[in-house]
């Protein structure tokens, strides 16, 4: 039998477990047949849209929620997992990367009332990346330029100081883009200005209440 | 920690992950984020149930599949590649492998016409019903336009969860016959389909 050969009915799902079996023996090793099953599952699924049928019950989604609350109880988080090393890991696998560090962000921002913003646009792929100079920490901008500043270990800015976030414009001058006190082992600043291409987003530490233009050198900085 | 209750706020859960890519939403999930597993069944529970349901045609094996196919979503979404294909074909190909075992097992196959299941009005709005009938058209309108041969073989194999020597021998063909029928149908369908046949992306209803 030409393994190859199965590939459509391998996507359509009409292979007996036998001849499964030997198909998904065969496709680790042969390159060709992965490519060609990725594009003819593309098709098959699109058929699952030409059905005409009514809505699931409500009580499916129910069930579902529940079993899986009842399983997520029994998985032990990440602990003592340094976000940080989580975001090493992006530059190796980015998705999978970014999955276990906007998970780990996400227990840390819990407080935070703009959570779900600020994890939409962190783990988003579409959403670019741009790692600090001068501190350990990332600007993450989504592809509307919407921009998440994140620091790791920011020390709490001095007593009557303020961190001030600022958004740079190429060949521009800085605009204000928001005040952080700092002093958290991950520090999350969603910027109140729009992060255009070719930008640069800086921090410095001004007078509590922030100004209307930096002072002193940036602390750290990212070109977007 | 996790309370059973927290956080299934439907309309909250589809308001704050509206925005993100189905592929995101797996990586949550992959998380443990349930909002993300809840929003990810808000986009694609309805097709998988119509497609399990037009399966197996039977509503408690239908929501069987859908529920399992959906805790399998949120038990290996560590495991999903999104270089390796989109996140809602992996999501509707596990519900169809689900269905076709389940019909497999209980000899329920039946080959009736596409439209035998009568169309009702879902929870989700009319922006989501005309959604769902835009989806539905194009695809059954590229179907339309393969020869009887490839949509019947596709037809047979897809909604009635037969194999491909079942196929053969009910439809007195040779293996190889029904073979190049399912490749060329699938193939054709991907073109008629076009670029953006696959772009099932959501939009917001807000």
């Amino acid at each position: 039998m030409d393994l190859h050969d199965l590939t459509p009915a391998y996507a359509l799902h009409a292979l007996d477990d036998e001849e499964r079996t030997r198909y998904e023996q065969h496709l680790p090793r042969c390159e060709r047949c992965r490519d060609e099953l990725a594009v003819l599952t593309e098709s098959a699924a699109a058929l699952a849209w030409a059905v005409e049928a009514p809505p699931p019950p409500a009580r499916l989604r129910a069930r579902l929620l529940e079993t899986v609350a009842a399983e997520r109880e029994t998985v032990v988080p990440l602990r003592g997992r340094r976000p940080w090393q989580a975001i090493a890991a992006i530059a190796a696998c980015v998705a999978i990367g970014l999955g276990v560090w906007a998970g780990t962000l996400s227990s840390r921002l819990g407080h935070e009332r703009s959570h779900n913003h600020v994890l939409a646009i962190v783990a988003d792929p579409a959403s670019r990346k741009l790692p600090l100079q001068g501190h350990t920490g990332l600007v993450a901008v989504s592809p509307g330029g919407e921009g998440v500043l994140v620091v790791e270990n920011l020390a709490a800015a001095p007593a009557g100081r303020t961190y001030e976030a600022w958004v740079i414009p190429r060949g521009g001058a800085p605009i204000p883009a928001g005040t952080f006190g700092g002093g958290d082992e991950t520090t999350t600043v969603r910027l109140r200005e729009h992060v255009p291409r070719g930008a640069t987003v800086a921090a410095t530490v001004e007078l509590a209440g922030g100004v209307d233009a930096p002072t002193e050198k940036p602390l750290f900085s990212a070109r977007a | 920690m996790a309370s059973g209750n927290e956080g299934w706020h439907v309309r909250d859960s589809r308001h704050e992950l509206a925005h993100l890519s189905d592929e995101a939403l797996v990586a949550l999930a992959a998380r443990s984020e349930q909002t993300a597993l809840a929003e990810l069944y808000d986009r694609y529970g309805r097709p998988a149930y119509g497609l399990a349901l037009r399966i197996v045609r039977d509503e408690t094996l239908a929501e069987d599949a859908v529920q399992d196919a959906f805790v399998t979503v949120w038990r290996t979404a560590q495991r999903f590649v999104p270089e390796k294909g989109k996140a809602s074909t992996w999501i509707l190909t596990l519900v169809h492998r689900r269905a076709v075992d389940v019909v497999r097992r209980e000899q329920r196959r039946r080959t009736d016409s596409l439209d035998a299941a009568p169309e009702q009005p879902g929870e989700g709005g009319a922006d989501e019903e005309a959604w769902l009938r835009l989806q539905r058209e194009r695809v059954q309108g590229a179907l339309r336009q393969l020869p009887d041969q490839q949509r019947e073989a596709l037809e047979l194999a897809y909604y009635g969860g037969y194999t491909q020597s079942e196929l053969a021998a009910r439809l007195g063909q040779p293996l190889g016959t029904i073979k190049s029928r399912m490749f060329i149908g699938l193939a054709r369908l991907r073109e008629l389909l076009g670029e953006t046949a696959t772009e099932t992306r959501w939009t917001s209803t807000t």
